[in-house]
């Protein structure tokens, strides 16, 4: 479909708190998003979230859960169609095989669904982080086939770039917020934090960097077995065809003596092709170093920014 | 809960507990109010939080379908004793410890709801927003019921005011300040900025806010407006706070932050560059 604007109202403010209340690890906090379609474009209205897996915990449990609140909150006239999910991140880390396969029933059930991730480190830092992403229809298309193959993906000619597509976010208030935006301005007697401009960036840069080096490991033994892989691959193409040629000519001397040729036997039996590794999980982790890098290069273009600014306050002087 | 403990005629508050108030909590009562039912006045929810010995802090809230006529009131139960149970699957700190209402004035219907839910929980809070803007402004205010009238013939109940505040989480706090700033444009619609025009954004707030200090004490310098001592101070923890480091110390400690910087950009482009690289590779 085309990129689909996204209006949301309060569904921010209650991301933002669950994630608050739920938890300060790096656990995920994960819940749904409840909305409309309108024109071209998806408004999400309301979400609730799920509760945390637990010791106990069964599956149906979940889907209960679910149908029960939509169920009550159809009753209080709010929408209860399922448009997506969400899901609350560390540090940028989300492109993993669960999401992907979430967003994918998700798309499959309805078509505009789409998961809006939150950075709560980032939002700290001072302004909300929330992205929205779906998956394109190319991606669409290769997880319904389920071939991972190289051969599948170079048919389809993916790159990382092309996993995720971003749809915009608008945030749209009704009057009646407005009118409350005024009246919380007017008593809320808490200062206005300036986390924006706060210069410290150790601590978040090495953190980044520590995710952005463990990805860069896994993603180079995906390339030595890749390599194996190719490298075997060849050499049992050679294998096969000195084979052939040995047969070949025992047959042309057995045909000059008059003995009758060998038979065929069959190759493939013989040499059997080697596994071809999925390269699924090659394109996650590429696309996650490409996140990650991202949002490396978008930090550090702020804190230079802030720095500068450091430099004239101090020049003044 | 007695009326006992009178504090100052100045504050509005019996028990001494205040409130503090979630702005989530006033963004869904305001969006319960615009989905009401055809002809439905009014609607009433349960409040959701954590008592403490000095306050109280609501935290979350869901409507209740109710149906409301002159003579009588009806209240979905069921309804919210499952929708409790819901919730607290999700959070289970949280207890019930009150009602809401929109509408300006509490009715004697209120007082019936207020029996039910101290049933629920002990010594309910009643919270009423002001949505229909019946004074011009929001008004929102908090209640406890307290026992009034003469012993041994009938009671009466009292809804006493308390104080209400509002608190924020800190990543609330940026939340509710990027829909401050919706109320702005006509449209009341936001896109959300990222990188350096936020930065931008926030010096330039800054800015405004110099200038304005500036121009106070231009005031004062030419005599227009008096002098005030704690605003002098203020001014000089200000001018104070800039610290004095000597410009070669300060020089090394930019360049060196600065050189950090672009060092990760560089390698985080190069990452990115190998990773198309890689791409090209495999699909040759």
């Amino acid at each position: 479909m085309q990129p689909l604007y996204l209006t949301l109202r309060l569904s921010s403010i209650v991301i933002i708190k669950h994630y608050q209340e739920e938890g300060q690890g790096s656990e995920v906090v994960q819940g749904v998003l409840l909305g409309l379609v309108v024109d071209d474009r998806l408004e999400i209205t309301n979400c609730f979230p799920f509760p945390q897996h637990t010791e106990d915990d069964a599956d149906f449990d979940e889907v209960q859960y679910q149908m029960e609140m939509m169920r009550s909150l159809r009753h209080v006239n709010i929408d209860h169609l399922h448009v997506g999910w969400y899901q609350s991140t560390y540090y940028g880390s989300f492109v993993s095989r669960a999401l992907l396969d979430s967003q994918f029933s998700y798309q499959h059930a309805i078509e505009e669904s789409v998961v809006l991730i939150y950075d709560p480190i980032k939002t700290a830092q001072g302004s909300l982080s929330l992205k929205a992403y779906r998956l394109t229809p190319k991606l669409m298309e290769i997880c319904k086939e389920k071939d991972f193959t190289p051969e599948g993906l170079k048919k389809a000619n993916i790159g990382f770039e092309h996993m995720f597509e971003e749809v915009p976010i608008v945030i749209k208030n009704s009057h009646l917020i407005s009118v409350l935006m005024w009246e919380l301005e007017d008593k809320s007697t808490v200062a206005d934090k300036h986390e924006l401009l706060n210069l410290s960036s150790s601590n978040h840069l090495e953190k980044s960097l520590q995710l952005l080096m463990d990805r860069v490991d896994d993603m180079s033994q995906d390339i030595v077995k890749y390599n194996t892989y190719s490298r075997n691959l060849s050499k049992q193409q050679q294998q096969k065809h000195q084979y052939l040629q040995r047969r070949q000519q025992e047959n042309a001397q057995r045909q000059s003596r008059g003995e009758p040729p060998l038979p065929e036997e069959d190759i493939t039996k013989m040499f059997k092709p080697p596994q071809p590794p999925p390269r699924m999980d090659t394109l996650l982790i590429a696309g996650q170093i490409n996140n990650y890098c991202q949002n490396v290069k978008e930090f550090t273009s702020q804190n230079l920014g802030k720095l500068f600014m450091a430099e004239a306050l101090q020049g003044h002087n | 809960m007695s009326a006992g403990e009178l504090s100052s005629f100045s504050k509005m508050s019996v028990f001494g507990p205040v409130v503090k108030i979630h702005p989530v909590v006033l963004a869904s009562i305001c969006d319960s109010y615009e989905r009401r039912n055809e002809g439905a006045s009014r609607v009433i929810g349960t409040l959701l939080g954590t008592i403490d010995k000095h306050s109280i802090e609501v935290t979350n809230c869901f409507s209740v379908p109710h149906n409301e006529s002159e003579d009588e009131v009806a209240v979905d139960m069921e309804f919210a004793k499952n929708m409790y149970e819901l919730h607290k699957r999700v959070s289970p700190t949280e207890v019930i410890i009150g009602w809401y209402a929109t509408g300006f004035d509490i009715t004697e219907h209120s007082v019936l709801i207020h029996e039910y839910y101290s049933r629920e929980a002990s010594n309910p809070i009643h919270l009423t927003v002001d949505s229909a803007l019946q004074s011009g402004k929001m008004n929102i205010r908090a209640y406890v019921s307290a026992q009034m009238g003469v012993p041994g013939k009938t009671v009466g109940v009292m809804f006493t005011p308390l104080s209400v505040k509002y608190v924020y989480y800190d990543t609330e706090r940026i939340g509710v300040d990027l829909l401050q700033r919706t109320r702005v444009t006509p449209s009341r619609t936001k896109g959300l900025t990222s990188d350096l025009s936020q930065v931008a954004g926030s010096a330039a707030r800054v800015q405004d806010m110099l200038t304005t200090v500036l121009a106070y004490i231009e005031d004062v310098l030419s005599g227009k407006v008096t002098a005030d001592n704690s605003v002098g101070r203020f001014l000089m923890d200000l001018v104070n706070k800039v610290p004095t480091i000597s410009a070669e110390d300060f020089e090394n400690m930019l360049n060196s932050n600065i050189n950090d910087l672009l060092m990760v950009t560089y390698l985080s482009n190069l990452t990115q560059a190998q990773i198309a690289l890689n791409e090209k590779l495999v699909l040759l």
